[in-house]
């Protein structure tokens, strides 16, 4: 009851992501946004890279954002963060303002990484949070090195002896905590409190902090619009996407599930439709759900 | 006023300019001849003599990124590179000038790849030609630690908003040792003033920086690149003004002039190369032979009108270049052709490709080149054939002749 209140108390609050952007109905990132910055409050610089969010919130003359916002470029949102936070703290940075990046996992996962290495090396003060939405979506649904083993993208396309993307999902994860990163965890739009408590610890760590957020892509992953929060809550239960913490690379809380299968996420997208439709994916399946129950054993998720 | 003059080294001499107008960011990237300008930087800031946050980057990528962080936030920012470090910062720099965000930035001037060579020459300046960055050419230690001092008056101007680029030769300048003078640190600071940016990143006036835009706007964007570079032009020249009235050094506003008054032939270069022009036109001078030159100090914003100005009714330009824009020859060539097209006085202008890569220009080859161009304007030359001084045509063995 108490977390509820703590919800309704800030709803109260103004909403630093203004409507009217241009996301799809029922995009995730949009969601998880709005519920980060009701969390970092208005005393927050964010920084983004080129990517969905960018784009829908961005138009000349139409910004969303209520806090200063700043977008360079694709790979470089860690290394502009790092320079917002230089030049606060070169002036003594009296207000306290927080650094906050919020990318996309394109930016994050591939063409940022040895940006996002470096900020992570140099122990900057800044919370980076990846939007996971597993795909480059802004340019067509194409396959990133967050897109998960056997989903159907542009460029992981399902033909011949290919069942899309052929190899796992990179580890963001275990990337953050091989650089000792303070503060690393994951988080869910289906659990708005939890992602917003998660959001205030990753602030308020000192150095830098890595938060993963599943956001659903209803274009990008072939579902309703009004599926979104659903299908984030699957990830969570069915083991596919786990909810870990670790402070100082221990690990100080996962999210207990009673796991449900797999497939019961995965049929819930066109981007795994493939795997159903023929008998000859059957091990593809297999292979997902023993990643999964993997993971369920990895962190002590059951 | 009186200054200090000792032997320094050019990369100290530019650290201790740069030192002096106190950058609250730093970001560094190693890359050879660079290198000295971000150790000497390192060790003031390590040392307490600066208090700068000093960040080591990834990449020139980053490096260049931190600076464009810094400054959006309202920070006087600074980094350098040469070379390939150039080239990875070009996409950052394009956004940073639109953005327009002021920094100033040191390009060692190095070739680019390939044969990988640490050489100096323009290449890798030249590739940012279109960025709408300013550029200013140094020729000598003095004037690579004059240059540095005048950048962020100039850079950071509410009217220019403006990266500013200061190129100097790598070797030739960033290496080399010579007697320079420095100023008082105080005076320096004093003059360098501080940024005072027109907006910023600030939760108290929340701003959107880099939005995404269709078609309505990106033409003005440029436009008003254009607007801002001429702009920039005089402020340069006030600056540089100001700079030889506290401290009575000057090196030339947007081009600087040796022996034109009454010269039948005119050398237009950039660079270290500058220097050696010089001594070669007072060996030309002694045998009586007209010959001056103009120095393009700032390439961008380029200065057309002081060109055609300073050439006055001079029948023949040579203009040398370091940097090749293939197909079509040297840059400084094209650039210079361009500026002289139309006007009643145009010039016969011989392109010459000198020093690429490091290739050694000396005044014997530069009494060469202004005998061959006065062989060319005999022959009444109007090609666009770019003459290629030093071509080692063995290299390619008989089929290229
Ligand atoms: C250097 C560079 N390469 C490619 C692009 C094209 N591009 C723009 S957005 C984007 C995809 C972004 O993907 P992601 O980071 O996953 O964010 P999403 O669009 O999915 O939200 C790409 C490839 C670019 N802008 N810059
Ligand atoms: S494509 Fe996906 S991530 Fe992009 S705006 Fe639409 S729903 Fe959101």
């Amino acid at each position: 009851m108490k977390k509820m209140t703590m919800y309704m108390e800030q709803k109260e609050v103004k909403e630093l992501l203004a409507p009217g952007h241009r996301a799809c109905p029922g995009c995730g990132c949009a969601l998880a946004v709005k519920l980060i910055l009701r969390e970092t409050g208005s005393n927050t610089i964010v920084v983004s890279a080129t990517g969905c969010l960018e784009t829908f919130t961005s138009p000349f003359m139409g910004s969303s954002w209520e806090v200063p916002w700043i977008h360079s470029l694709f790979e470089n949102s860690p290394a502009i963060a790092t320079g917002v936070l230089a030049a606060l703290n070169a002036k003594g940075n009296p207000k306290g303002t927080k650094v906050v990046v919020i990318s996309g996992d394109g930016g994050t996962y591939d063409i940022g990484m040895g940006s996002l290495s470096g900020m992570l090396e140099r122990k900057d003060d800044i919370l980076y949070i990846c939007y996971d939405n597993e795909a480059y979506m802004n340019t067509g649904i194409q396959g990133s090195s967050a897109t998960p083993f056997g989903a159907d993208t542009t460029t992981t396309p399902v033909a011949g002896d290919s069942f899309g993307k052929m190899v796992p999902k990179k580890d963001l994860v275990a990337i953050a905590l091989a650089h000792d990163a303070p503060y690393v965890a994951t988080a869910s739009i289906s659990d708005p409190v939890e992602l917003c408590k998660k959001v205030r610890k990753g602030i308020e760590t000192p150095g830098p902090a890595v938060l993963l957020i599943l956001t659903p892509c209803n274009l990008g992953w072939g579902f309703d619009p009004s599926e979104t929060v659903e299908l984030a809550r699957k990830a969570v239960e069915t083991g596919i996407f786990p909810i870990v913490e670790f402070k100082k690379g221990e690990l100080i809380s996962v999210k207990k599930i009673k796991p449900v299968p797999v497939e019961e996420y995965l049929k819930m997208q066109k981007r795994y439709q493939h795997l159903f439709k023929d008998d000859v994916f059957s091990e593809v399946l297999q292979a997902i759900q023993k990643s999964v129950d993997e993971n369920i054993l990895k962190y002590g998720l059951a | 006023m009186k200054g200090k003059t000792a032997i320094l080294e050019g990369s100290r001499a530019v650290a201790e300019a740069v030192c002096a107008c106190r950058p609250e960011v730093i970001s560094v990237y190693p890359i050879t001849p660079q290198t000295h300008i971000l150790e000497n930087l390192a060790r003031f800031v390590a040392s307490g003599r600066l208090k700068s946050q000093f960040v080591r980057a990834d990449s020139e990528f980053s490096a260049a990124s931190v600076v464009y962080g810094a400054s959006a936030t309202g920070a006087r920012a600074y980094t350098a590179s040469a070379s390939q470090g150039i080239l990875l910062m070009t996409e950052v720099i394009y956004a940073m000038a639109s953005t327009r965000l002021p920094v100033v930035m040191t390009v060692v001037n190095r070739t680019v790849s390939h044969p990988i060579t640490i050489q100096p020459d323009h290449q890798d300046s030249m590739s940012l030609r279109d960025t709408g960055a300013l550029q200013i050419h140094v020729e000598s230690l003095q004037e690579a630690y004059d240059a540095h001092v005048q950048a962020f008056r100039i850079s950071e101007d509410p009217e220019v908003q403006l990266p500013l680029l200061v190129c100097m030769d790598g070797w030739v300048i960033s290496h080399s040792y010579e007697p320079v003078t420095i100023f008082p640190e105080e005076a320096v600071s004093e003059f360098a003033g501080t940024f005072k940016p027109v907006q910023k990143l600030d939760p108290d006036k929340p701003l959107t920086y880099g939005s995404y835009a269709d078609q309505d706007v990106l033409m003005e964007y440029r436009y008003a690149l254009m607007r801002a570079q001429d702009r920039a032009k005089e402020k340069i020249r006030s600056v540089a003004a100001e700079y030889r009235e506290v401290f009575g050094h000057f090196d030339g506003d947007l081009i600087d002039t040796y022996c034109t008054e009454d010269a039948e032939m005119v050398l237009i270069a950039m660079g270290s190369l500058v220097s050696t022009i010089r001594a070669a036109i007072d060996e030309l001078r002694a045998e009586g032979r007209k010959v001056g030159l103009v120095k393009v100090r700032t390439f961008r914003p380029f200065p057309k009108e002081e060109l055609l100005e300073a050439c006055g009714k001079v029948p023949l330009v040579a203009v040398l270049d370091k940097s090749l824009s293939v197909n079509m020859g040297g840059v400084l060539a094209t650039e210079v052709k361009s500026a002289f097209y139309g006007s009643p006085n145009q010039p016969i202008i011989v392109p010459f490709m000198a020093g690429l890569g490091g290739k050694d220009v000396n005044r014997r080859i530069i009494k060469e080149i202004v005998d061959i161009a006065c062989r060319k304007a005999e022959q009444g030359y109007r090609e666009r054939e770019t003459v290629w001084m030093g071509l080692n045509y063995e290299f390619f063995g008989t089929e290229v002749k």
